[in-house]
């Protein structure tokens, strides 16, 4: 058949309802970029029943002073000696209850992790940099025992498998796997950081 | 009668598109001016500090945000350069922190109230005995889960 009036007419009438459904696309998927940080339960404000009884061992002190510096287990430590000594501290392993510390197993120091607490006080003049600094050594020495345990486990690191728990876009399927293994995990090496008052002079 | 039936088959009626761009601009710019950053002005300088072991926050609407830092060069005169506090689009004092995260939690959904998370944006600068007085505030007020909010990258530079 010969043409006769050219190209027909592209019939647009529908062009309206996609550029609707465009528009609402990127008005549904437009998400302002998500903070990070630190995340840390604090501890009630009433204080427990009966005292528990922690021996001293079992402690991990680390006290900042107002210029920054550590003093670790009554000794004074650089900031970048935390890491290792808090992994140290947390997986001794002194009763020999544990079967996944690599540690000394010195006598003086934690008997197991689920027992082992660090506990930290800070200056009211401690820059808020230098304890987030402290902060974050102390959470990547539990993120360290926790990823190697996980790598042994699971063939995965600890903090990939929580962050893919935690992401509410992981399908339920994957997160309820995820569940149990996250939780066996954080069993291992429970996170007892705890946060005295501080002290005001 | 015989008008109405001389419509010949297969002639659909065009439509008229000339006015979809208007529209669609219309809706744009609708979007445009009424969606809000709901990152209220910040008053306080606010460069936090960095660190590695991060976890993401997710779920906005799960958020309640207290900035800290020394007022910004326009309120210095008013409010001194010593850290303050920041809510919502005002300065407050340490002792009003709890009743503001009591106004906030209510205004959530029931649901969410339980799970609320306090995000702290505090500039690195700050002193950790502000730090510890919202602390205290917010255990009075039952609001455990905090976040300190922090960029990515590694913590030994805040040190510097």
């Amino acid at each position: 058949m010969p043409r006769r009036k050219g190209a027909p007419e592209v019939n647009a009438g529908s062009m309206a309802d996609i550029a609707f459904l465009l528009l609402i696309f990127f008005l549904v998927t437009t998400t302002i970029e998500t903070d990070a940080g630190l995340d840390r339960m604090l501890p009630p404000i009433e204080p427990p029943d009966q005292d528990v009884v922690i021996k001293q061992k079992n402690i991990f002190t680390v006290n900042i002073n107002k210029n920054g510096q550590l003093l670790v287990e009554d000794n004074l430590m650089e900031m970048k000696d935390l890491r290792k000594a808090a992994t140290a501290f947390l997986e001794n392993g002194a009763d020999g209850t544990c079967t996944y510390c690599k540690g000394k197993k010195d006598p003086s120091s934690s008997d197991n992790p689920t027992k082992a607490i660090i506990s930290l006080k800070n200056d009211r003049e401690t820059k808020y940099s230098t304890y987030i600094t402290v902060q974050n050594e102390l959470v990547g020495a539990y993120n360290d025992l926790r990823n190697r345990e996980a790598q042994r486990l699971y063939g995965k690191d600890f903090t990939d498998m929580e962050a893919d728990y935690l992401d509410p876009e992981t399908p339920s399927s994957i997160r309820d796997d995820l569940k149990d293994k996250v939780k066996r995990i954080q069993d291992m090496f429970p996170q007892k950081l705890s946060e005295a008052e501080t002290t005001t002079n | 009668m015989a008008k109405f039936t001389k419509k010949k088959d297969g002639d659909l009626p065009a439509v008229s598109t000339a006015s979809l761009p208007d529209i669609v601009f219309m809706l744009l710019f609708f979007f445009m001016t009424v969606t809000t950053m709901k990152d209220s002005s910040l008053m306080v300088a606010n460069t936090l500090p960095n660190a590695s072991e991060i976890k993401k926050l997710e779920k906005k609407d799960r958020v309640i945000y207290i900035y800290v830092g020394t007022p910004t060069q326009e309120y210095q005169k008013v409010f001194g350069t010593e850290p303050k506090i920041q809510l919502n689009d005002k300065f407050a004092n340490v002792d009003e922190v709890g009743s503001f995260i009591l106004a906030e939690r209510a205004k959530k959904p029931q649901e969410l109230q339980n799970v609320l998370t306090t995000a702290l944006k505090v500039d690195k600068d700050a002193n950790m005995g502000l730090i510890t007085d919202i602390k205290q505030q917010l255990r009075e007020v039952n609001a455990l889960k905090v976040n300190y909010t922090t960029y990515e990258g590694d913590a030994f530079n805040n040190l510097q």
